[in-house]
This record gives structure tokens, C-alpha cells and sequence, in this order.
């Protein structure tokens, strides 16, 4: 079983990091991973792209065309990439900067990943965090336990307890979007 | 030259060397040899890398740990042998177009890092082995094959930009001065740091006939008469100095800190 | 023990080459290698080795045949535009046969070209882009553990056959991060060293082999073995001699030293290749899409295999020429306008045919991409 994760938005919002962890998380529990980016240009104030696969087989292709789930954290990562997936697809959508996705026929989630981390932890910064506890607990690609782990060996020392709140807060985010589903 | 050095220190049988007659390579090379044999350095500590040119065949004759490598890279290929073997007395020979055009980046940033290294520069004022073409050393209004009416460029003073860049030894001889050439020599290789001589050498065959600097004799006559003790030189006025050039030991600092030293410190501390 | 790692292609090469015993390593950053040089720098000094960020591409190969010299393994890493500045040196580095890896994160060229994307257009740069008639060893990985191990086997084999050795890889592997399963220990591992003289210093010549091996042992500087190095034709006793028959000698051992060993230094590796009637060859990042299209196709019946060459020059000759007996058609998918393939179709005399599917347009072809390729190929020559 193969899922493909897209995450897409502004350099500087932590994705690729955000991709690391995914793709780490997933070894953990016993998965096959693999991490893609877009480098140069694209990577700098432009948009931003990480890419995942996760699968139980050997992965070869390690770039993802039609994305599982695709995860837009600006309108222009939206426009750009929302046309890759197809029905099947989930688009997770921060409501903070995403208006319109058109294109895809996708089922839409949208979130306030950008304010969540705000509120809960005092920064944006930790939208990348919230954003992975909401993709995780939409999609239950990996376990909690182990992202939680991927989560704590990556970030800097001093800050694991608000990256612990930031994922719990993007679970309950995923939480309260499947009760009003 | 005693005979007993050069049985000790020239490799039998590759002699005669490429040298035309006339020239000063063998000067500076014998300059070399007394000053590595004054220091009393075991032939298998010493390593002599050159570039290519004339005076880059020096490494062939000699019989220490030798390498006649590629143009203008001698001091990037000594470099990363010291820093293998930093124990290792590193000599570098080099022409002045092999080590201030085409090496010219490796001479400033090798002066920079303050690697213990000892370059002699043979000085001949043009590219001698492929027949009299300018270098950057070469004296404004020269002759040369590629500059048929004259040079319009300046020259480098090569001891003046290896001290600018960082080196903390400099010192300039030539081949008439041999006694303090050898001094010099043995002085730079002393020294814990990045050092320079710039051995004057004449080259009759391709510089001096095309700049009419008559016979061999003549050119030494001339490295005697436009050279200057560096404490008088000190005291002259610009006027003076005018076409000439300062001989002697023109710079020593001990204050900076020899690179492969630094990088044990590194070592130190990645290790900690 | 092994630690279950998620890691780029390029740290897997850092740690590879620690794991050889690398301990010398000087060059330049550039995109997308610089991965290799942050990496090295921080490793090297906690296992007492020394990195050297030189002043630009030339001084790091530079310094890493002159620390080769000094008896260390050492080793630069570079993209396009700095393996050619890098060539000159490589040429000095195979006459006077000092060992070096050199790896080449492949970039879009020429020129700057696209710094940042996947492409394979050094391939004949790594064959023949130094100057005059040389041999060469290249290998290319296709994934990151491969990395890991490809840089190790690069150093042995540039230790055993005492000349340079090229890491050709390609942004696809260099960037990817994958699972690795990493030795907690690196001293188990075996390490290549080259050959040392034994015997009396005043014997020793340094490009005689007597061993019957064409390669002879090396005496680091500084032990005692007092030798000459010359970028010059030389004979065995590594002095320049220019006459017609040294000249021959040289050229004729060189190439000799490796080709008399094609079977210990080409590796090539197969994917459902046992009844296929299309072999598809390809290798680095371009092999990653070749494994699933192939899937792809053999899940519409269409019997397609893999040929990787693990080792990209010498040229897998003999195993082409094999495979060429026994398929009906071969594909060459490479990311350039086409390289590789002109050696393919040497190889193959015209015994079956040889198409291309060159991609050069900054992205990697999808397996669906290639199984187009494929399926093209099967409707042509190839499936009759």
C-alpha cells in the first residue's frame, strides 16, 4: 500500500522539515520512506514543495505526480498544484491563506493550521507541526507514537513541549473536522 | 658547489640537467641544497613540489620525496601533502609565470592560511621553456615574444602580494647574492608559516637577448647593480630606489597561526 | 547493529566515504554536491581527518592528490561546471596513478544550465573529459544506500588500481532522502588500502609492478621510499622518458591495469530481466523510474526487464553484447539528449535495435512516461 503526500506552500514555513518528519515517522513504524524537494529558486520566497511517500513495498519513483494527499499553505501552491489530484485526493487547506481550490474535484479540508499554532503556541512558526498532527490524524498514515517521536528528535532543544502542543493541536484539528464531516 | 653535496643530494643519472648555459636555475638550486643541508634535514623528511616550467625540473634532480605536477597548481598540491603529512618539510619551487599567473590564486590564499610552506620563486622575468612569452612578472616595457614591441603591462611585485595576502616570511635574493639566497632559504624553511623567496635568476636565452641584456656575466652584473640591501634600502628616498629593488629579509610576523597547527585545534575540537 | 536512518544521498556519500577511510578532503561548494563538502567538514575532524575548503575547484583536486601523495585517502566532490575545472588535474591524477574519488552531482549543463535539477549530461564528461587518451572508472548510484556503498567500493577500487575513481551521480539520488540501514560501527567494515613497498627503499621503483598486477605499490611521501612524480610520459622509474616505446608502455599499462580486470570492476544489476523481450537500460536516478514503469508494464503482459550498469565506464561491453543476444529490442532512458546510448548502440552492432528515451527537460520522467517509451518500443522493432 503506497500513500503519496504533497506539502506545498511559502519557503520558510517549515514543510520540508515537515516532509523529514513524515517520512521519518513513517520508518519508525516499520514503513518504507521516502523524502523529495524542490530545490533552488522555487525554494526561496517562492513556493515551497515537499514530497512523501510512504509504502509497506520498495519505492522506487520517488516523486509524487498525483498526490494522496496534498497539503497547501498559500493560495499560490494552490493554484499551482491543486490540478495534480484527482478525485480520490484529500487537499488539507490552511484557512489563513487559502481562498480558492479549483480544478482538482478533490475532497477539501480546510483548517486554521497558521492560527492554531498561534494560539496554541504563540507562534506561527509551529504551523508546520500543527499541519503534520492534521495530516496524520486525517489520513492515519503513520501512528502517533511515532510521529510524536519523529517530531521531538528533529526540533531544537528547548522547544519539544510547544511542538508536542502543536501536533496535539493539528490532531484535534483533524479531530473536530471528521466529527463535521 | 661541493662535490659531496651533490653526490648526496642529486639523484645519479639525471644529470645534465634541461638547464641552457647561462642560466641561474642551477644557482638557486644549489642555494637550496646548502640551505636544506645547513638545516640539517633528513632527505626523507623533505618533500619538493613544482609546477611546470624550467625551474619546476628542479624536483626531478633532487633526491627527496619529489613531484613535478601540473602548471601554476604546485602550492595546491603542497598543501593538501602538508596537510597529510604535516610533519613533512614541504618545499615548493615554481617559476614566476607558474606561480603568479596561472597559480596566482593558489599563492594568495596559500599566504593567507599561513600553511607551512616554503616557496621559492625563480624569478627569471619571462616563460623560458616555451621561448620568451611575458609573465606577470615581467618588467613593464620588456620584450617578449607575445609582446613584440614591448610589455604594457605592470609587473607584480611577488613578495609585496604574498605579504598582502598573509604570507609571514618574505625575503628576495638572486643568483648573484648567493651566500644570502642560501641564508634566506634556510631562514623560510625555519620559519612556522608561509614563506616566500623570490630568487632573481637570469634567463639569457629568452629574456635577456630579446631585452639586450648581454652575456650571462653581464646579467649578473646587473642583479649586483640594481640590488639593494634591505637596510639601505630603508633609507632611500624614492628617487633613489628608482629601478631598483630591495634584497634581504623584507618581512617576518610570528604572530599568526600556522594552519595545520589551527586544524589540530579543529581536530580538538570535533573530538571534545 | 544498524541504525534505521532516513538520509540524502549526498550524507550517505559523506558517510561512505568515512566509512572507506576517506580522511582527506579538499574542494569548492556548488550545487548540488555542497551536501558532501557541509558534511565532510563536520565529520572528518571527529575521526581526526582534515577538510579544506579551498579557494576553488582546481586547489581541491589539487590537494587531494598531494594528500594522496601523503599516503591519506582523500577525496573531492563537485557538480558540472567544477568537474570541469577539475579535469587537468584529473588527467596528472591518472598518469602519475594517484588515487582519488571524485564524485559529480550531475546538474542541467551546459554552463550554469539548472543548478538545482536532475539531469545525466556528464556522462561523457566522466568518460573523456580530461584531455588525451585515458581510462576510467565510474560508478553511479540509484539510491541512497547505494551511495553508502558505492563510495566505499569507488575507494577500494581506486586504491587497488591506484588511480582516480568518479562518483557520477545525478540530483535524483544526490537530494532524495531514503531509508538506509547504517553500521553503528564503521571499524568492521573492511577498508581497501593500497599496496606498500616492503622491500629496500634503494630497489624500489614506483611504477614497477612485480606482482604481475600492472599496478604498482605506492609509498606514501615522507616513508622512507624517496620517489619522483611527473605528469610527464615516464617509465617505471617514474623519471620522464619520452621516447616512442615508453610512451606506448605507459599508455598501453594504464589501460591494461584495468581492462585486464573488467570482470572485478564492472557490476551491472538486473530487474526482470530473465524473459524479457525489452531490456531497458538505465541507471542512476533514471533507473528509479525504469523499475516501476517496467511493473507497470509487465502488469499489461508486456515482457520488459531492467539492465543497470552499476559501474557506468569501462563500458559493460560484454554484458550489453549478452543482453543484446537475448532480447529483442533495447530502450537506453537516460536524462541528457542522449550519451550513453551511442555506446549501447557500439556495443550492439546493430544486432537488435537500440532506442533512446532521452529526457532533458529538468525533471525526471515518470514511470507513466517511460511505459509510453515502452509501449512505443513494442509496437516498433522491439516487440516483432
Amino acid at each position: 500500500m503506497k500513500k503519496t503526500f504533497r506539502f506545498s506552500g511559502t519557503g520558510g514555513q517549515g514543510l520540508i522539515t515537515a516532509g523529514i518528519i513524515l517520512a521519518e515517522a513513517g520508518l519508525l513504524d516499520g514503513q518504507n520512506a521516502v523524502q523529495s524537494q524542490s530545490y533552488g529558486p522555487e525554494a526561496r520566497g517562492g513556493s515551497s514543495k515537499a514530497e512523501v511517500i510512504l509504502a509497506d513495498e520498495p519505492i522506487h519513483f520517488a516523486r509524487v505526480t498525483r498526490p494522496d494527499t496534498l497539503l497547501v499553505m498559500s493560495q499560490e501552491a494552490a493554484d499551482k498544484f491543486a490540478r495534480d489530484c484527482g478525485p480520490e485526493s484529500l487537499v488539507i487547506t490552511d484557512s489563513l491563506f487559502v481562498q480558492r481550490v479549483e480544478g482538482s474535484g478533490a475532497r477539501r479540508v480546510d483548517l486554521p493550521i497558521t492560527r492554531t499554532a498561534n494560539e496554541a503556541c504563540g507562534k506561527t512558526l509551529f504551523a508546520n507541526i500543527v499541519a503534520l498532527g492534521a495530516v496524520a490524524g486525517l489520513t492515519q498514515c503513520v501512528s502517533k507514537e511515532a510521529l510524536k517521536k519523529a517530531v521531538l528528535d528533529r526540533v531544537p532543544k528547548g522547544t519539544e513541549a510547544a511542538n508536542e502542543k502543536a501536533l496535539e493541536a493539528g490532531y484535534t484539528l483533524a479531530e473536530k473536522a471528521r466529527q463535521s464531516a | 658547489m661541493k662535490e659531496a653535496l651533490v653526490e648526496k643530494y642529486f639523484r645519479p643519472g639525471r644529470l645534465p640537467h634541461i638547464w641552457c648555459p647561462g642560466c641561474g636555475n642551477g644557482i638557486v638550486t644549489a642555494a637550496m641544497v646548502q640551505a636544506i643541508d645547513r638545516e640539517g634535514l633528513a632527505k626523507d623528511d623533505v618533500a619538493l613540489i613544482s609546477g611546470i616550467g624550467c625551474s619546476s625540473r628542479v624536483s626531478g634532480y633532487l633526491d627527496f620525496n619529489t613531484a613535478n605536477t601540473v602548471h601554476g597548481r604546485a602550492l595546491a598540491i603542497a598543501t593538501g601533502l602538508k596537510m597529510a603529512r604535516p610533519s613533512l618539510t614541504v618545499l615548493v619551487a615554481s617559476g614566476d609565470g607558474d606561480c603568479s599567473a596561472i597559480g596566482g590564486n593558489h599563492l594568495i590564499h596559500a599566504a593567507r592560511r599561513n600553511i607551512d610552506l616554503t616557496l621559492i620563486v625563480f624569478n627569471n622575468n619571462i616563460y623560458g621553456m616555451t621561448g620568451g612569452q611575458y609573465s606577470p612578472l615581467t618588467p613593464q616595457g620588456s620584450r617578449a615574444t607575445t609582446a613584440p614591441y614591448q610589455t604594457i603591462e605592470p609587473a607584480f611585485d611577488i613578495t609585496a602580494l604574498a605579504r598582502a595576502a598573509g604570507a609571514t616570511f618574505t625575503a628576495r635574493a638572486t643568483t648573484y647574492h648567493t651566500p644570502l639566497l642560501t641564508d634566506l632559504i634556510a631562514k623560510a624553511i625555519r620559519h612556522k608559516g608561509f614563506s616566500i623567496v623570490e630568487a632573481v635568476t637570469a634567463c639569457p636565452t629568452n629574456y635577456g637577448r630579446q631585452n639586450k641584456m648581454g652575456n650571462p656575466g653581464q646579467m649578473m652584473e646587473w642583479q649586483k647593480d640594481h640590488a639593494v640591501m634591505k637596510a639601505k634600502w630603508d633609507t632611500m628616498t624614492e628617487d633613489e630606489r628608482a629601478g631598483k629593488f630591495p634584497i634581504g629579509l623584507l618581512s617576518e610576523r610570528t604572530d599568526a597561526v600556522e594552519y595545520t597547527a589551527a586544524y589540530d585545534e579543529i581536530i580538538r575540537r570535533a573530538q571534545a | 547493529m544498524a541504525r534505521v536512518l532516513l538520509m540524502q544521498g549526498n550524507q550517505a556519500v559523506v558517510e561512505g566515504a568515512i566509512a572507506a577511510g576517506v580522511r582527506f578532503y579538499g574542494g569548492y561548494p556548488i550545487t548540488p554536491s555542497t551536501e558532501i563538502a557541509e558534511g565532510m567538514a563536520k565529520r572528518l575532524p571527529q575521526v581526526g581527518g582534515k577538510f579544506m575548503q579551498t579557494e576553488d575547484e582546481i586547489a581541491g583536486i589539487a590537494a587531494v592528490t598531494g594528500a594522496s601523495l601523503g599516503g591519506v585517502i582523500a577525496m573531492t566532490a563537485t557538480s558540472g561546471p567544477g568537474f570541469s575545472l577539475k579535469q587537468e588535474m584529473l588527467g596528472f591524477a591518472c598518469s602519475a596513478e594517484i588515487p582519488c574519488l571524485v564524485v559529480d552531482v550531475q546538474r542541467v549543463g551546459p554552463s550554469t544550465g539548472q543548478p538545482t535539477s536532475p539531469s545525466q549530461g556528464d556522462v561523457m564528461q566522466t568518460r573523456w573529459g580530461t584531455h588525451g587518451d585515458h581510462w576510467i572508472i565510474a560508478l553511479s548510484p540509484a539510491s541512497v544506500p547505494e551511495c553508502f556503498d558505492l563510495t566505499r567500493r569507488a575507494v577500494a577500487l581506486s586504491e587497488t588500481y591506484r588511480c582516480p575513481v568518479i562518483l557520477l551521480m545525478d540530483e535524483v539520488v544526490g537530494h532524495l532522502r531514503e531509508r538506509i540501514d547504517l553500521p553503528d560501527n564503521y571499524d568492521d567494515l573492511p577498508v581497501v588500502r593500497r599496496k606498500v613497498p616492503a622491500g629496500a627503499p634503494e630497489d624500489y621503483l614506483a611504477y614497477q609492478a612485480k606482482d604481475g598486477s600492472l599496478v604498482a605499490p605506492m609509498a606514501p611521501f615522507g616513508s622512507g621510499y624517496r620517489w619522483h612524480v611527473t605528469g610527464l610520459v615516464h617509465d617505471e622509474t617514474g623519471f620522464p622518458k619520452g621516447t616512442p616505446a615508453a610512451t606506448v608502455a605507459q599508455q598501453d599499462r594504464l589501460r591494461k591495469k584495468l581492462t585486464d580486470h573488467l570482470d572485478d570492476i564492472v557490476t551491472v544489476e538486473e530487474y526482470r530481466l530473465d524473459d524479457a523481450e525489452l531490456a531497458i537500460v538505465a541507471f542512476g536516478g533514471a533507473a528509479r523510474t525504469a523499475y516501476d514503469a517496467i511493473d507497470l508494464a509487465r502488469a499489461k503482459g508486456i515482457r520488459a526487464g531492467l539492465f543497470r550498469p552499476v559501474t557506468i565506464w569501462p563500458f559493460a561491453e560484454k554484458e550489453i553484447r549478452a543482453l543484446a543476444a537475448k532480447v529483442r529490442g533495447i530502450l537506453v532512458h537516460e536524462l541528457n539528449c542522449g550519451q550513453y546510448v551511442r555506446e549501447v548502440e557500439r556495443a550492439v552492432q546493430g544486432r537488435v535495435p537500440v532506442l533512446a528515451y532521452s529526457k532533458y527537460d529538468n525533471e525526471s520522467a515518470t514511470p507513466e512516461d517511460l511505459l509510453a517509451e515502452i509501449e512505443n518500443a513494442m509496437k516498433g522493432g522491439a516487440g516483432k
